[in-house]
């Protein structure tokens, strides 16, 4: 598991503990996630604002289990295992509950993916089909929020933005630029470029395109990528063949 | 300072206080003060002056719990007469009263003592409110303050301090209920060196203003109870989160803060043992989720005010990663009594479960309003019926909602309940921090639920998608049915939303923002009937059935 160096002989000494995840024992070590522990042994659950390399966020809550004897569901990603833990993570109500958040969030911003850059490269969309979430049942919002085009190479649909903040981890905890930052509260909150200014005026980004990467939607996008950007430059042939005389 | 010294201070006050009996206090809490307090004290003070040897002492206190009838003043006179209350006093009526010290009293302003409001009541943390000027630590001091501080720093192990409060079954009185001993123990047997204690003044309940009375009228007693907590669990540093919109109790704070560790009561090496404890305040900018404590701790630390997840709890990593001990004000508030009269004291005040008193902020179609201790197990019909007067212009009593946004709405068939934790949240409400507002028959209970979603989703910090999307969704759909456009439908995708939303969601925010739905929804179901119509899809075929 190239996840853990090897321990340094200082650390103090980590144990290994037994577990159950939907019924399969699993050993792991005591400083693991749930999360960690059940992706090691083969048991998927559903992630969005977890990516691993970044600090856990737990804000997407799709990574909900059940842990018995505790009346509170459990986010794995955020959860560390303990010695005869029993965890379930795929109960119909589990299911149930991913389906409704992904419904929620489908119908906050605009995802439509049939417009979409991401159309086919999204993890919302198949996480959506993954879960079984075929329909959305709550009202669009309909919410219009802005584009920002203004940086050179890259740009920011906040429409579709999930407010995962996995871009503005990457580039605080790995980067170290800070360029992103979460402003407004509830249903406004937004992730923004320096002090809410303009993306292409941001003087801390490095255009290292690291948050373009890590973006799980079609929110943070490569420029030149969108259908309306695909015009061809065939202007050039007459001024070319004149050039050259025309021979 | 030890402890003879303090009893010196103290006894100096007292005879000063015996000396001048005669005494008119002048209530200054924020309540009093804005519909005109300082100027009927500024009156006093001056009448006071310029009339030497009357020696009538006048001072500006803490809140004296009726708020609706305010601004109030007492009056204490030489013979061994009742002190007086007055309310609804103008500046104008300075004058008289200050004459009625020896006059006899002003009928016209009396306001009777004998009400159940007064009578029922019983008095811990609010003990010195009304009665000393919380901006003289001698006030405090004269009235038994810091006593027990110096005693148990100088005196005790923290030890024993810890088994007082695990003994005394105080609980939390923030929302959550969590044994108070427990939580010090757990910081206390942390083997990390550095421990921080916070409290919570945050208070951002609408409507709900306890820990802004008792910081108002009281701050050297939550400065005496953190000090006590840290004591107990070895911390070395304090914070006091509080909100800026509370400016006089924190210029109090502030002023309780410098006196406390001029008299060396707070700060290095208090009554010259090793034990040294200082105390910061930080203001919030009024976010109610930045009272959960997690959000709280990041906003400490200058970070975006945003929950995270539990565990790891405070107790074991919390400001900057070190253990800390949050408690809210009244919790704390509790400390420096039950250090005093012993835990054992303590837990035979109230119920089994729930021991001592609880503030609450009475408000809301009942006709005395104001600020209210009384002991756990009181029923809520003695409350409503009794202190607070009932309900005013004959009307009837619908339901009472307590715990604010995470709480939920009784109906009359629960009045004759004890007022405890595990009462309430058997019935679907919680105790809350103190809330109580009162409903009489015009009240429309899906609008009630309307009001606590609108704030629940406004107050959403964001982060999670369950409360930050849900909120939203199941506001509209509350307004949908409050505007009598919703459909049955729509009642039915509101109530697995709350499921959701109350199992999924990061925090407690989230977590109890269903609970105004789900209480309404269980006692008053036929109120979101009646506004109900039915689904238009369903219509045409009903219609062509019918066979129109
Ligand atoms: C959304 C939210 C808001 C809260 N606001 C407050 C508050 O204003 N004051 C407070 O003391 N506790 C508040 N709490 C509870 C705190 O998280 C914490 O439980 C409490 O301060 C612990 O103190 P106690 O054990 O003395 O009650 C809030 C909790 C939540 C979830
Ligand atoms: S822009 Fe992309 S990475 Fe950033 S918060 Fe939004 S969805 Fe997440
Ligand atoms: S439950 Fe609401 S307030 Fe709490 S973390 Fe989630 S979005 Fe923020």
């Amino acid at each position: 598991m190239a996840r853990h160096p090897a321990t340094p002989a200082a650390a103090p000494k980590v144990r290994v503990v037994t577990l159950k995840i939907d019924g399969h024992d699993i050993g792991a070590r005591e400083d693991e996630t749930i999360l960690n522990a059940a992706n090691d042994n083969g048991i998927r659950i559903p992630t969005l604002c977890y990516l691993e390399g970044l600090s856990e966020w737990g804000a997407c809550r799709m990574c909900v289990v059940e842990v018995a004897g505790s009346p509170k569901l459990m986010t794995a990603c955020s959860t560390r295992v303990a010695e005869g833990m029993e965890v379930t993570t795929n109960s119909d109500r589990l299911q149930r509950y991913r389906r409704t958040i992904l419904e929620l969030l489908f119908a906050e911003r605009n995802h439509i993916c049939s417009v979409c850059v991401s159309n086919g490269h999204c993890e919302l969309q198949s996480l959506a089909r993954a879960c079984g979430m075929d329909h959305v049942r709550v009202p669009y919002r309909n919410a219009a929020y802005a584009v920002d085009s203004s940086h050179d190479l890259f740009r920011i649909d906040q429409n579709r933005c999930i407010l995962c903040t996995r871009c503005v981890r990457v580039c605080d905890e790995i980067e170290g630029a800070h360029t992103w930052d979460v402003m407004g509260r509830g249903v406004d909150s937004q992730v923004i470029t320096d002090l809410n200014q303009p993306w292409g005026q941001s003087t801390s980004c490095t255009g290292c395109s690291k948050c373009v990467q890590v973006c799980p939607t079609g929110a943070l996008v490569k420029k030149g990528t969108a259908a309306g950007e695909m015009e061809k430059q065939g202007g050039f042939l007459p001024y070319l063949t004149e050039m050259r005389g025309n021979r | 300072m030890n402890l003879h010294e303090l009893q010196v201070v103290a006894a100096e006050a007292n005879a000063k206080a015996n000396a001048q009996k005669r005494c008119v206090r002048v209530c200054m809490a924020a309540s009093c003060q804005s519909s005109g307090a300082g100027g009927v004290l500024k009156g006093l003070k001056s009448l006071a002056s310029s009339d030497a040897d009357h020696d009538v002492c006048v001072k500006g206190v803490g809140c004296m719990g009726l708020c609706s009838a305010g601004p109030l003043v007492r009056v204490s006179s030489a013979d061994d007469t009742p002190d007086r209350l007055y309310q609804h006093v103008q500046e104008k009526d300075a004058k008289e009263l200050f004459a009625s010290v020896d006059d006899g009293p002003v009928e016209r302003l009396a306001c009777s003592t004998d009400l159940p409001f007064f009578t029922r009541q019983k008095r811990i943390v609010l003990e010195n409110s009304g009665e000393i000027d919380p901006e003289q630590i001698d006030d405090y001091i004269a009235a038994g303050g810091y006593e027990p501080l110096v005693r148990a720093v100088t005196e005790m192990a923290p030890y024993d301090v810890l088994r007082n409060v695990t003994e005394s079954g105080l609980r939390g009185r923030g929302g959550g209920g969590y044994p108070a001993g427990l939580k010090w123990t757990t910081v206390a047997r942390s083997p990390e060196p550095d421990k921080y204690v916070i409290c919570n003044a945050d208070e951002g309940d609408p409507g709900a203003f306890m820990d802004r009375a008792v910081l108002e009228s009281d701050p050297h007693r939550v400065l005496e109870g953190m000090a006590l907590a840290a004591y107990a669990v070895g911390a070395q540093y304090g914070y006091i989160y509080i909100r800026a919109e509370y400016p006089l109790a924190v210029e109090r704070l502030e002023k309780a803060i410098k006196q406390a560790t001029k008299r060396g009561l707070l700060g290095h090496h208090i009554c010259d043992t090793p034990f040294s404890f200082e105390v910061e305040i930080r203001l919030g900018a009024g976010a109610f989720v930045c009272g959960e404590e997690t959000a709280l701790i990041a906003s400490i630390e200058g970070q975006r005010g945003q929950p995270n997840p539990r565990p790891p709890y405070p107790a074991d990593e919390g400001l900057w990663g070190c253990p800390t001990l949050i408690n809210n004000v009244e919790t704390l508030a509790n400390i420096p009594a039950i250090m005093r009269e012993g835990g054992e004291w303590f837990r035979s005040i109230g119920t089994e479960s729930s021991a001592g008193t609880k503030v609450f902020a009475l408000a809301g179609r009942i006709t005395h309003t104001g600020l209210i201790e009384v002991p756990m197990g009181i029923t809520l019909r003695e409350i409503i019926e009794e202190i607070g007067g009932g309900i005013p212009e004959g009307r009837k009593f619908k339901a009472v909602q307590t715990g604010g946004p995470s709480g939920g709405c009784l109906p009359e068939e629960h009045l004759d309940m004890p007022v405890d934790y595990d009462t309430l949240r058997s019935a679907g409400s919680i105790m809350g921090s103190g809330g109580m507002i009162v409903m009489d028959e015009t009240s429309s209970m899906v609008e009630v639920a309307r009001y606590f979603m609108e704030f629940c989703m406004t107050e959403s910090c964001g982060k999670c998608v369950p409360c930050r999307a849900g909120t939203a969704q199941m506001y509209e759909l509350l307004d949908k049915i409050a505007t009598s456009t919703g459909t049955p439908a729509d009642l039915q995708l509101l109530e697995q939303l709350c499921e959701v939303v109350q199992a999924c969601s990061l925090c407690g925010l989230g977590q109890t923002a269903p609970n105004p739905v789900l209480s309404t929804l269980r006692y008053f179901r036929h109120e979101y009937g009646e506004k109900l119509r039915p689904d238009p899809l369903l219509q045409p075929v009903a219609a062509e059935r019918n066979g129109k």
